[in-house]
């Protein structure tokens, strides 16, 4: 079922989720900010808003499937997993542990509830969603796949494969979201690989395009409206975002790219985040709070200043 | 280990490519079980999955050369309840998309099949780009994966319906040239578990593919110098018959292994992994040495390569003469 959440509820959840990520990586003591904080309102409005799910019942046949092919920024998505319920929060803070099934990059067979398929060698995931998409059709079912990649991943030789695949058999139940916040590794896109122009690729390849602000969540809702209305071929949404979302000093920073923040800069990450969180309102879907022990002290003090 | 004579004598053999084996495979499978899908990448015919494409049009799928995403896309095919068996030349599916092999399919453990045909220096004319020499090397090594490598036309094809209806990730190799058929619809074959088709106390040649001919022929001719050679069919690479390779060589003493394939990290390297560990006895490893393959008549190359019933002959003597001195 639809979790249909509106706009303010999204920027809540939103919040929550990025505050999450922080606390998830400081205790982790390395991983991707950048990227799961860009990616972060894509997946919001995915599994809160949009997609068929049922978390407690992760294999549900009448599901719609995620894969995230660009897996590295997976923090967003054990958080996102998390707070709709899949497992329990707590569990967050386990992240990259020996032991634990939040592996640094997602794995399908350490069995955490909601994660489809292993990704994290970019390039791949696409592919994959393309070949569920193909299966669901070959039996007629209603279900739907989306596919979140990177736009530095699309790099990669293969995604154009996938792409030129999904075109070719009208893969209509197949929506691909571009994070597109025009960094990679070594920095800028066009001085590392020139993507652009993107748009013009994808019509090319016979896909439907939609251009939308990858951190506004009205367009981003009526983007996934548009492409699950669009019939004879797949959609792309090419969502403009901002690596480092949230996070001013994080923001538009390739160095950000696989890097965990420190347990000051963590600190002050969720001095800004938090400020933010009482502005758009605490979310009440919020039941658990996450104390990283890496930080314990500095959290007390941050909750009693922020507390209302 | 399963016990089953045969002898090659001067019996006229048909010859059939294993390819074959593995087309008609796939079309029994097909008629088995209405999941089971093929995926091909422009070279349909000469993977003989044509033959599956003509029986059941709606359930093969055309990924053009494109075999990365061919591999993800049998992925997420299996993630719906498909079994799909991915088809094409060993040195593209092992090959090009061996990452997705590696992290979409054998990470996940996903119900994926894949098919890798022109399997050694046999492809003949075609030259090195297209024979596999390296498959059995780079496939082995991936946890979760079974690696498949059978001997005849018959035996492809019971492999083919085997790793078919097993679950998880399988790899199956073949060639491309007609070989001497001498299974038959009867002859035993179970995964995982070696063969063995002759008996013998000197030595045993462990072989595999189109190799397990040669073997047998090699072990008659050596018979009448007075030679008692073992001969059992690896066609399982991996998981490896443990138990079974340990018995040849603690009762036989000493071991030849023969692969049309690169001697580093082969059957032969997979075998003395085994033995080394457990009862190290003398080991010969026939394969190919650290080269490119060429163009050529099959036949011409495998004997150019060192793939000759003589050379088979040539190692088990020594091995045999090392065993004596004492491993030496």
């Amino acid at each position: 079922m639809r979790m249909n959440k509106g706009v303010e509820e999204l920027r809540q959840i939103a919040t929550q989720i990025r505050i999450d990520i922080v606390k998830m990586l400081v205790q982790a003591g390395s991983g991707h900010l950048g990227g799961s904080l860009s990616v972060t309102d894509i997946l919001v409005a995915l599994y809160f808003n949009h997609m068929n799910i049922d978390p407690k019942n992760p294999c549900w046949e009448g599901r719609d499937y995620l894969i995230l092919s660009k897996g590295h920024v997976c923090p967003a998505l054990y958080a996102v997993l998390a707070r709709a319920g899949y497992y329990p929060p707590e569990e967050m803070l386990t992240l990259r542990q020996l032991g634990g099934r939040l592996e640094g990059h997602p794995c399908k067979s350490r069995g955490l509830p909601g994660i489809e398929v292993s990704t994290g060698s970019l390039g791949q995931g696409i592919g994959v969603a393309g070949g569920i998409a193909l299966g669901l059709k070959i039996d007629k079912k209603p279900n739907r796949v989306y596919s979140v990649n990177g736009d530095g991943e699309l790099d990669e030789g293969s995604v154009w494969e996938s792409v030129m695949s999904a075109g070719h058999y009208k893969l209509d139940n197949l929506t691909m979201i571009v994070d597109n916040n025009d960094l990679q590794i070594d920095g800028r896109i066009k001085d590392v690989m020139n993507l652009y122009p993107l748009k013009e690729k994808f019509l090319a390849f016979n896909w439907n395009v939609i251009e939308c602000d990858g951190h506004d969540f009205k367009q981003l809702v009526d983007s996934l409206k548009k492409a699950e209305a669009t019939k004879g071929k797949p959609t792309v949404i090419i969502a403009k975002t901002v690596k480092g979302k949230g996070v001013s000093f994080v923001e538009d920073k390739a160095e950000w790219h696989g890097k965990a923040p420190k347990p000051d800069e963590a600190v002050k990450a969720l001095k800004e985040l938090y400020a933010l969180r009482n502005e758009v309102g605490r979310w009440k879907g919020a039941t658990v709070e996450l104390k990283p022990p890496k930080i314990a002290k500095e959290l007390e003090a941050l909750e009693l200043e922020f507390a209302h | 280990m399963i016990e089953y004579p045969i002898t090659i004598g001067d019996r006229k053999l048909e010859s059939i490519p294993t390819r074959f084996g593995y087309g008609d495979g796939l079309v029994e499978l097909g008629k088995r079980n209405p999941n089971v899908v093929v995926l091909g990448a422009d070279l349909t015919s000469s993977t003989a999955a044509d033959r599956f494409q003509k029986a059941f049009p709606d359930r093969f799928f055309s990924f053009g050369i494109a075999e990365q995403n061919m591999s993800a896309a049998a992925g997420g095919l299996s993630l719906v309840g498909k079994i799909p068996f991915v088809s094409t030349y060993g040195v593209f599916s092992t090959g090009r998309a061996w990452d997705q092999l590696r992290t979409t399919i054998c990470y996940s453990n996903l119900n994926v099949k894949v098919g890798g045909a022109h399997g050694g220096v046999s492809v003949g004319p075609d030259g090195a780009t297209h024979q596999t020499l390296e498959d059995l090397s780079v496939t082995r090594c991936l946890p979760n994966l079974t690696v498949v490598s059978p001997c005849d036309y018959y035996e492809t094809k019971k492999a083919t319906i085997a790793i078919g209806e097993k679950q998880g990730p399988c790899y199956i190799r073949f060639g491309r040239e007609p070989m001497p058929v001498f299974t038959d619809e009867k002859t035993p074959f179970v995964l995982g578990e070696v063969t063995m088709f002759r008996q013998g106390k000197d030595c045993t040649i462990i072989a595999t593919g189109h190799m397990v001919h040669r073997a047998l022929v090699a072990a008659e001719k050596l018979e009448k110098e007075g030679l008692s050679v073992r001969v059992v069919n690896l066609h399982t690479i991996k998981p490896i018959d443990v138990k079974g390779i340990i018995a040849c060589a603690k009762e036989t003493g000493c071991i030849v292994t023969a692969e049309e394939h690169q001697m580093m990290g082969g059957m032969g390297s997979a075998v003395a992994e085994v033995v080394v560990q457990n009862l190290a006895v003398p080991m010969e490893i026939i394969g190919i040495r650290d080269r490119f393959g060429l163009s050529g008549d099959p036949e011409k190359l495998m004997e150019y390569f060192g793939l000759g019933v003589s050379h088979l002959m040539d190692a088990v003597r020594r091995v045999i003469d090392r065993k004596k001195k004492g491993g030496k």
